[in-house]
């Protein structure tokens, strides 16, 4: 608000809206337009994972047997908690040396790109703006392709899984044979219960993570409007009062929601691997 | 005026239902597990994993109401639609 603000105000509309535009490449015309990208949302998401995992690395490097540092034990727990899940969950002693670490990632991963959105909304957009960069989205997971690239990923784990695990042709079987028995008249039907769970799993999935982080980025979008507005105008100290409330607020409730969908995402990447596991 | 009070009235039951949803269904899972974790404490911390899990889970369609309400509120989308139409 502040950069442009006092040139030519925008309205409270415009404001949301410029603050919802990505750094794109080009023009989205469609909907579904796989020639631009969302180089704000790429960058976040890059720098961030670069972020967690040398984290992560540099306390495996330095790890002692002896008394652990207070972040070496943070990380030790939080290690214990992904490992205890997944032990709870995928039964296969083999797949969970790869599936464990995998949702450590995706955890720590998501945990700090729905973090960004602690940060003021306009702190980065406006350092940005300095930079001569005039969109920048700062929160990656309140960008649909990057959920839905998270999910698909998932997907693709499922679906390497089932053929390692079932076997080709185990999984192929299962695919028509599987919810309501092994019978040909019952194999369309079958075929069609099964495209339909893998379709739901994968949108719900990528959707829910997608839904709640752009909803409190809207969130903390009109809250910081209602700190402009008593800028603007000059009158209303309650609005003033009611900014920093508000924002204390949501701020405090979303460190919940943050946490929440990260580990919720974890959960459901490590139930459907271990779906991937059971054969019918 | 009829779009700006109709998108007002719809952004107050999109937020009113989901939030009677998601309060009903938080209440509910609530309740069982205090009485689950009464007869069982051994297992509240297991308990307590799930039901975290199945808040995110309900929190998330009323949250995403509520995203969906608020920016109707405040960049209503219909109104550039009903400027575009033409006269």
């Amino acid at each position: 608000m502040a950069a442009e603000g006092t040139a030519n105000a925008p309205t409270a509309g415009e404001y949301i809206v410029h603050h919802l535009h990505h750094l794109q490449t080009g023009k989205q015309t469609a909907v579904v337009d796989f020639s631009v990208l969302n180089l704000d949302s790429l960058f976040w998401s890059i720098a961030l994972g670069v972020l967690g995992c040398w984290a992560l690395w540099s306390v495996a490097r330095k790890a002692t047997s002896g008394v652990p540092g207070r972040f070496q034990a943070a990380v030790e727990m939080l290690v214990e908690l992904v490992d205890g899940q997944a032990r709870g969950i995928v039964h296969n002693a083999n797949s969970r040396k790869l599936v464990a670490p995998l949702a450590l990632t995706v955890f720590v991963w998501i945990f700090l790109m729905n973090a960004m959105d602690l940060l003021p909304v306009d702190l980065l957009p406006v350092v940005a703006g300095w930079l001569g960069i005039h969109y920048q989205r700062v929160v990656p997971t309140a960008d649909l392709s990057i959920t839905m690239a998270l999910s698909l990923g998932v997907l693709i784990t499922c679906l390497v899984y089932n053929v390692k695990i079932k076997g080709a042709g185990g999984w192929v079987h299962e695919l028509f044979a599987a919810p309501f028995g092994d019978k040909w008249f019952l194999y369309p039907v079958n075929f069609l219960m099964q495209i339909i769970e893998f379709i739901a799993k994968t949108v719900s999935h990528g959707m829910r993570l997608f839904g709640n982080m752009y909803a409190g980025e809207l969130i903390f979008m009109l809250i910081a409007l209602m700190g402009g507005a008593f800028a603007l105008t000059g009158t209303g100290i309650a609005l003033f009062l009611g900014h920093i409330f508000a924002g204390t607020v949501w701020a405090i409730f979303h460190i919940l929601i943050i946490t929440l969908q990260a580990f919720v995402f974890m959960m459901l990447t490590l139930v459907y691997v271990g779906q991937a596991h059971d054969s019918h | 005026m009829e779009v700006i009070s109709f998108v007002a009235l719809a952004a107050g039951l999109i937020i009113g239902l989901g939030a009677i949803g998601a309060c009903i269904g938080i209440g509910i899972m609530g309740s069982k597990y205090l009485e689950s974790a009464a007869r069982q404490p051994e297992l509240m911390n297991e308990l307590q994993t799930k039901m975290f899990l199945l808040a995110g889970l309900i929190d998330a369609a009323f949250i995403i109401g509520t995203g969906i309400a608020l920016w109707f509120a405040t960049a209503n989308p219909f109104l550039a639609q009903i400027a575009n139409l033409p006269k």
